[in-house]
């Protein structure tokens, strides 16, 4: 019951008047960047990271958590009327969606997906809220070895389970620690892989990275091959009502997809990708009609929207109790919070305890929301849709120059962006996954401090990490993490393709 | 144009070889003090490099061989699209530290519309300077982010 007060303190500081337009504020930024192709929460809440030397921090993590699941939510009227998912999180949704859009019953759509956002990231919250306290207090048993470990873990999980490709992935994972090293030593001060060079000394600036990789690099990628496909935008058809039939085959796909989101997101082996694939297929196991997936059908579109939005939700548990981000989006809140001098952890709970109850207070609170811009005002994100590609790409552009000019007024780092988005753009064009350089470079060094004080603790002796039991069966899951899930994923999306063309 | 995209991938692996080697010669430059000799700061540098090595060269290796594996290989560069957006990028660069940003945002925005396919220059430079002038009150003012000095900041 401690939990219970714990959360009505965090409500009190969730529900001032600031707070609730900082809360507004998020979700409503989120919504519109998830709607908007091309642009994600990640980069909003990098372009956002100044507001850290402005407000206090609970403010800024309201509007943080507000941006992440307005996101959510925005993608999927994109995947629906657009058919094409904003976010790997998306593509499911886009599936049946899609077709149920080109049928004239986008309404319908819409609703189950934004309802289906609605209970399952509030069950998620919930779920989060009470399981969080459960995981600290573990958390608080792990040692340096441990969180060695968990972090090798988290950057298998970005590298190997999602993406197309483990070398690829692999390959981005290690660019990422590469870059993430550049910079002062915290242990013993000397510059590592500055080049000699002042401007060095602090790091690469994350805002740039992230910046340059997704606005500058989406915005070359798409000129580069511009003409190569045009996207038919398909009109607001049919009622935003439910009606009992729809309703009545959504509201078990959304409590399925709650139950699948909400564990894959918060073991480090998250991604929203992966439960989407899975409720996807579960739906269709358990349809009573299965033969109208692949035609619109509705649980189609209400499973894998509630999974994508619980592992939203579940992303941040590790996020909050290990300081253990294993998505980009929760990777540069990680570095929010290091810009508040907050070491996240598992004493953020007591070092923080407003903090963070109030952050998740905001949670409930954005997903009420979110219910309310994404029915009743879902004419404006369709108008959003609608901006010409020119003039939105023009403006991202403009936006990411702020990013990265903002850092120090400095041309240099504007040169850097350029430079972080042409290979970016190389990433793109050969399928090379972003994610997990941001959490490489983000991550990578709070695992080599990890790394050396297990070492300096065992004196030196590596094996450390495999005769310390925790650590090892940690170590295993990485290691199996590797090795199962590409075939698994192979058989759920060569499944769910068959199905879906006809 | 197999044979074209082949190069390509070659290229970009070959990038990432030196990506890695660039690396290892910073970690065999980083002056190691005898007490931290075993879990000094070139430990985890060492790591980073040669895992960023072993992955470049299988990648140089698939590159070699008929290319990246499941990467689609239908698209071809549009580079008058890519230029003019490469040509805003790099006016934006120039101008916004002598006329400002706001004045580089027009150019940025115009030309990246150009490259988009739009045929109106002028409306689009007009947008360019509302999205450049209300970015800058949003940034400058709302969040205090420093973007600069220039003819038309000076005077809001």
């Amino acid at each position: 019951m401690e939990t219970l007060a714990l959360l009505a303190g965090g409500f009190a500081t969730a529900l001032s008047a600031q707070n609730l337009l900082f809360a507004f504020a998020g979700c409503f930024l989120g919504t519109a960047v998830g709607v908007l192709p091309g642009i994600g929460p990640a980069l909003t809440v990098a372009l956002l990271l100044p507001i850290t030397f402005k407000v206090p921090a609970a403010s800024a993590f309201i509007l943080f958590a507000g941006v992440y699941y307005g996101a959510m939510y925005g993608g999927s009227t994109t995947s629906i009327l657009l058919n094409t998912p904003g976010e790997s999180a998306t593509i499911i949704t886009a599936l049946e969606g899609f077709q149920m859009a080109k049928k004239g019953r986008a309404g319908p759509a819409l609703a189950t997906a934004a309802i289906g956002s609605f209970v399952a990231g509030t069950i998620a919250t919930a779920a989060l809220t009470f399981f969080a306290p459960v995981v600290v207090e573990l958390a608080l048993k792990l040692g340096p070895a441990e969180y060695f470990s968990l972090m090798v873990i988290a950057f298998v999980a970005v590298s190997a389970v999602l993406g197309s490709s483990a070398v690829r992935g692999f390959a981005m994972l290690f660019l990422g620690l590469v870059l993430g090293i550049v910079g002062v030593d915290l242990q013993t001060g000397q510059p590592r892989f500055t080049f000699g060079l002042i401007e060095l000394l602090d790091g690469i600036e994350v805002t740039i990275v992230a910046v340059g990789l997704f606005a500058v690099a989406e915005t070359l990628h798409l000129a580069a091959r511009h003409r190569y496909g045009e996207d038919e935008l398909l009109p607001l058809s049919g009622s935003l009502w439910l009606t009992r039939e729809d309703f009545a085959r959504s509201w078990k796909a959304w409590l399925r997809g709650a139950l699948i989101g909400f564990p894959f997101g918060a073991i480090p082996a998250g991604g929203a990708e992966l439960p989407t694939f899975f409720s996807y297929y579960i739906e269709r196991k358990l349809a009573r009609r299965p033969e109208e997936f692949g035609h619109g059908a509705i649980e189609g579109v209400a499973g894998p929207e509630a999974a994508n939005n619980a592992s939203a939700a579940g992303v941040l548990m590790p996020m909050l109790t290990l300081g253990l981000p294993t998505s980009v989006t929760a990777a540069i809140m990680l570095s929010a919070f290091q810009s508040y001098g907050i070491q996240p952890g598992p004493l953020l709970f007591q070092t923080q305890s407003d903090l963070v109850w109030s952050m998740i207070a905001s949670l409930y609170i954005g997903n009420a929301m979110l219910l309310v811009l994404n029915l009743p005002l879902i004419g404006l994100w369709v108008r959003v849709l609608r901006i010409p590609r020119p003039q939105l790409y023009g403006g991202i552009l403009v936006f990411a120059t702020i990013g990265a000019y903002g850092v120090a007024n400095s041309v240099i780092d504007l040169a850097v962006m350029y430079a972080v988005g042409l290979v970016g753009m190389l990433m793109k064009r050969y399928d090379f996954p972003v994610a997990p350089v941001v959490i490489g470079m983000i991550l990578g060094p709070l695992a080599e401090q990890s790394f050396r004080q297990a070492m300096t603790i065992s004196q030196g002796d590596v094996t450390t990490f495999l005769t310390r039991p925790i650590s090892a069966a940690f170590l295993a899951i990485a290691a199996a993490l590797v090795l199962a899930p590409p075939v698994l994923r192979a058989h759920a999306a060569s499944r769910a393709r068959a199905r879906s063309s006809p | 144009m197999r044979a074209r995209r082949r190069r390509d991938e070659l290229a970009f692996a070959l990038l990432l070889v030196a990506l890695a080697l660039l690396s290892l010669w910073q970690t065999l430059s980083i002056p190691v003090s005898p007490i931290y000799a075993r879990v000094g700061p070139t430990a985890f540098p060492w790591i980073a490099s040669a895992g960023l090595l072993v992955f470049s060269l299988v990648l140089l290796r698939q590159a070699l061989g008929g290319g990246f594996p499941g990467v689609d290989r239908q698209k071809t560069v549009d580079w008058r699209s890519l230029g003019w957006v490469a040509a805003g990028l790099v006016a934006n660069a120039v101008l916004i530290t002598t006329l400002g940003f706001v004045f580089a945002s027009v150019a940025l925005f115009a030309c990246t519309a150009r490259g988009f396919g739009s045929q109106r220059p002028v409306r689009d430079a007009l947008i360019g300077l509302g999205v450049g002038l209300a970015a800058f009150l949003g940034f400058a003012r709302l969040l205090g982010v420093n973007i600069g000095a220039g003819v038309l900041e000076g005077l809001l």
